[in-house]
């Protein structure tokens, strides 16, 4: 386990949290790292919203992965309750043991004096039925109790229920939850907290207040470059510089869904597995479908495919043969 | 510099970007985190603390930079000057200046020296003496400006001018007092400068905020064409304000009531002992919408309307068929998707619009040609004025989909007074309609869409 004044050092600066999160292979933008900067030190949660594969679940990921932290995941959806989330009471369990117990207990109560008496003798024994022993622990419960802290993410909040939302307020803004029997935890450490959101509907104002709030939007050039040479090594410069041109390209067109970062990376693995070099424009209509997901889209960049592939090429050889003028 | 945050902060809000005290909080705390020396850095952690969406972003960005750039300008224009001129006398006036007013005199001798790092100084002070971020209405400019100019000194400036010109006959008093009026001149300019910057970051949101409150109240037919834009913009967000309320809830969960029947029907397996408890919820119905909408001659005017809710209903409802009809009724489903609203619109008013009106021909074309669409699930939603050319209205037929369908409601842009007058069939129709209500402005329409999304069965 790590301990907290390292976590404490190496969430410092932007830049080291930058440093960081590339030797795990997640290359963040600037404004990403300095959000997890802030966040750390204001002991918030990030809402990070985006298109669906900007990278909003891996830097959750990452940063766990980088902090040495555990991970724990709450997947949101309609109808998600707090016994889903929080805690429930193992109820069959629970019925099971007050069967198998029921000998025992005439046992324990025959000698007893009445109704009344029993009822005292049975107090005796505190409440053996909610405790610790019957209470299952669901991710938002286990992220609190996690003694050196955790990374918590809350994936897809839009998609859960309004109900559910107001109840996540008290989770997010104390770090403490209340289960009636037992009391009220709370967080020794408060866990690093991600929530992402596709935009399937507007949160509410008072969720938004209490969380930062980050927006990956898709990729410049640059980065997206960066991106594909961590996580795609194999990529020759000529390909990826193609390739990132490509996709930029693309997204300039009007499309129903334009190809985020994870596509390029599909794209890019596919494009390595086929041993290709440089795009051709054969290969790019055989893989185009790892790029788009909507048939009009594929016919769309079909048509367009000629000015798109002299473009990435002038500009993918530009940087290996040296500029003139 | 915390003063700086606090006036950024109140420019922001005045750019739409709603900025709670509990966020002004952090955006105080992750300033003090990030410090003030890296602007990128500073705009970055900001960001993340203040605007919550992307459309907030976008606005606070655009504001970041004009905020800080003016800001920066003011500020490094003054100190760069003053680094040039190695001159210690306009430091002391700087001094002096932050202080309270310049002594008497000082302006003028600024003026002729050609002081500008002096002279920005003071017009720096006067503004923060004025506080800029009062201001609301460009027509304020003159006022302001005046007042900065009075907190710089002007007052002696013109004065002295004034006692110069008096004195005929002395070459250098006239001189001198040419030289203070190009001066003031030039100063006056600079003062409108400043001020015109200020409004564009504090008066302009505040008055283009008034002035969409007015045109929700306005009625449709009265809006100018110059304001068109802003109204679709004002629709738009309406529109998805409306779809957020309304999207996604499907049912409604009522926690701690059990549903002994689904109960004990699920616990059969377990010889009725109830391991896996039900719960009771109810559904939340999605309404199916038909909307009617009039394009003809005499609803013109509100034509464009009708035609922008219609366009935006699509957006925030899945299940809508959209038909418009000035002399028959036609399907305008196709025209609608996937296309800008203003595209649409014109295709539909070149292929349907403004011919003579006919209610009852385009009733018995709904009938006949879509008798299935319209069950009793459906709501049928009718956009017109009901003014038919006297011709046969044909109640009959809209008595008889009132009874197939779930809800008839009728929107008509003339207000009530003019119901039944001329040749307006209205009160003729609306015994079959379940809800009839004007809707001639934009508040009349959102409210009656929320009706509308949130009725229940």
């Amino acid at each position: 386990m790590v301990s907290l004044s390292t976590i404490r050092n190496r969430l410092g600066s932007a830049g080291a949290i930058a440093e960081g999160l590339e030797s795990v292979d997640y290359i963040p933008s600037r404004a990403i790292a300095t959000a997890v900067h802030v966040a750390a030190h204001l002991e918030k949660p990030i809402l990070v919203e985006g298109s669906a594969g900007v990278g909003k679940t891996e830097l959750a990921l990452s940063v766990a992965r980088w902090l040495g932290l555990p991970l724990v995941r709450l997947q949101c959806y309609e109808g998600l309750d707090e016994s889903k989330a929080l805690y429930e009471w193992k109820y069959g369990k629970q019925l099971l043991y007050t069967q198998i117990l029921k000998d025992r207990m005439s046992d324990v109560l025959r000698d007893a004096p009445g109704f009344e008496g029993a009822m005292a003798r049975l107090h005796e024994f505190g409440d053996l039925f909610f405790s610790e022993e019957f209470l299952e622990p669901r991710p938002l419960l286990r992220a609190l109790r996690e003694e050196g802290g955790a990374v918590l993410l809350i994936d897809e909040v839009d998609k859960s229920d309004e109900e559910f939302e107001a109840f996540l307020l008290e989770v997010l803004s104390a770090h403490q939850v209340t289960i009636p029997e037992l009391g009220t935890v709370r967080a020794d450490m408060p866990p690093v907290t991600f929530l992402t959101s596709n935009n399937t509907r507007d949160l509410g104002d008072a969720l938004k207040r209490r969380c930062l709030h980050l927006h990956i939007p898709l990729p410049d050039a640059r980065l997206e470059r960066r991106i594909v040479e961590t996580r795609v090594p194999d990529a020759g410069e000529a390909l990826r510089r193609q390739l990132v041109d490509f996709v930029q390209q693309l997204r300039t067109l009007e499309l129903r869904k334009l190809p985020s970062i994870s596509e390029t990376i599909d794209w890019a693995r596919a494009l390595v597995l086929l041993n290709a070099h440089e795009l051709e424009r054969e290969l790019v209509r055989d893989t185009l479908n790892v790029l788009l997901k909507f048939e009009v889209d594929v016919e769309r960049a079909d048509r367009e495919l000629p000015a798109l592939l002299a473009h990435a090429r002038r500009e993918g050889g530009a940087a290996t043969a040296p500029r003139l003028a | 510099m915390q003063q700086s945050l606090e006036r950024f902060l109140k420019a922001l809000r005045g750019m739409d970007v709603p900025v709670s005290v509990a966020e002004s909080l952090d955006a105080h705390r992750a300033a003090a985190l990030v410090g003030w020396s890296d602007r990128t850095l500073l705009r970055d952690a900001l960001a993340v603390a203040v605007a919550k969406s992307e459309d907030e972003k976008e606005r606070y960005f655009a504001c970041f930079d004009a905020f800080f750039a003016s800001a920066a300008a003011a500020a490094g224009e003054a100190e760069g000057k003053l680094a040039d001129e190695e001159e210690t006398g306009s430091a002391a006036i700087r001094e002096a200046a932050s202080d309270d007013g310049l002594p008497a005199g000082e302006l003028a001798r600024m003026l002729l020296e050609g002081d500008r790092a002096g002279v920005a100084a003071a017009m720096g002070a006067a503004a923060g003496a004025v506080d800029l971020s009062r201001l609301r209405l460009f027509t304020q400019r003159g006022v302001y400006m005046r007042r900065i100019l009075d907190e710089m000194g002007i007052g002696d400036v013109e004065a002295e001018i004034r006692d110069l010109r008096a004195a005929p006959g002395d070459p250098g008093a006239t001189e001198r007092a040419d030289r203070l009026e190009g001066a003031r001149g030039r100063l006056v300019e600079e003062a409108r400068d400043l001020v015109e910057r200020n409004i564009a970051l504090f008066a302009d949101p505040a008055s283009a905020r008034l002035r969409e409150e007015f045109l929700e109240r306005m009625r449709l037919a009265n809006i100018p064409p110059r304001d068109f834009e802003r109204v679709r913009r004002i629709v738009r967000r309406m529109a998805k304000r409306l779809a957020s309320r309304h999207a996604r809830r499907r049912f409604n969960r009522k926690d701690g009531r059990l549903d002994p029947r689904r109960t004990i029907r699920s616990n059969i397996a377990h010889d009725g002992v109830p391991f896996r408890l039900a719960w009771r919820y109810t559904r939340i119905e999605r309404p199916k919408v038909v909307v009617v909408c009039d394009v003809s001659g005499s609803v013109a005017a509100a034509a464009q309307f009708l035609l922008l809710l219609l366009y935006s209903l699509r957006e925030v409802m899945s299940d809508l068929r959209a038909f418009a009809f000035s002399s028959h009724l036609e399907d305008v489903d196709d025209l609608l998707a996937g296309r800008p609203f203003e595209e649409a619109a014109a295709g539909i008013m070149e292929r349907i619009g403004f011919r003579p009106t006919d209610y009852g021909r385009t009733l018995r074309d709904l009938e006949d040609g879509y008798r299935d669409t319209i069950d009793r699930k459906t709501t049928l939603l009718v956009l017109g004025d009901a003014r038919n050319n006297r011709g046969d209205p044909e109640t009959a037929v809209l008595d008889r989909l009132f009874q197939r369908a779930k809800r008839v409601v009728w929107l008509n842009p003339e207000p009530r007074p003019f119901w039944g007058t001329g040749d307006s069939e209205m009160l003729r129709y609306l015994p079959y309609c379940h809800v009839a209500r004007v809707c001639n402005t934009l508040r009349h329409l959102e409210r009656a869409v929320d009706d509308l999304l949130a009725a229940r069965p």
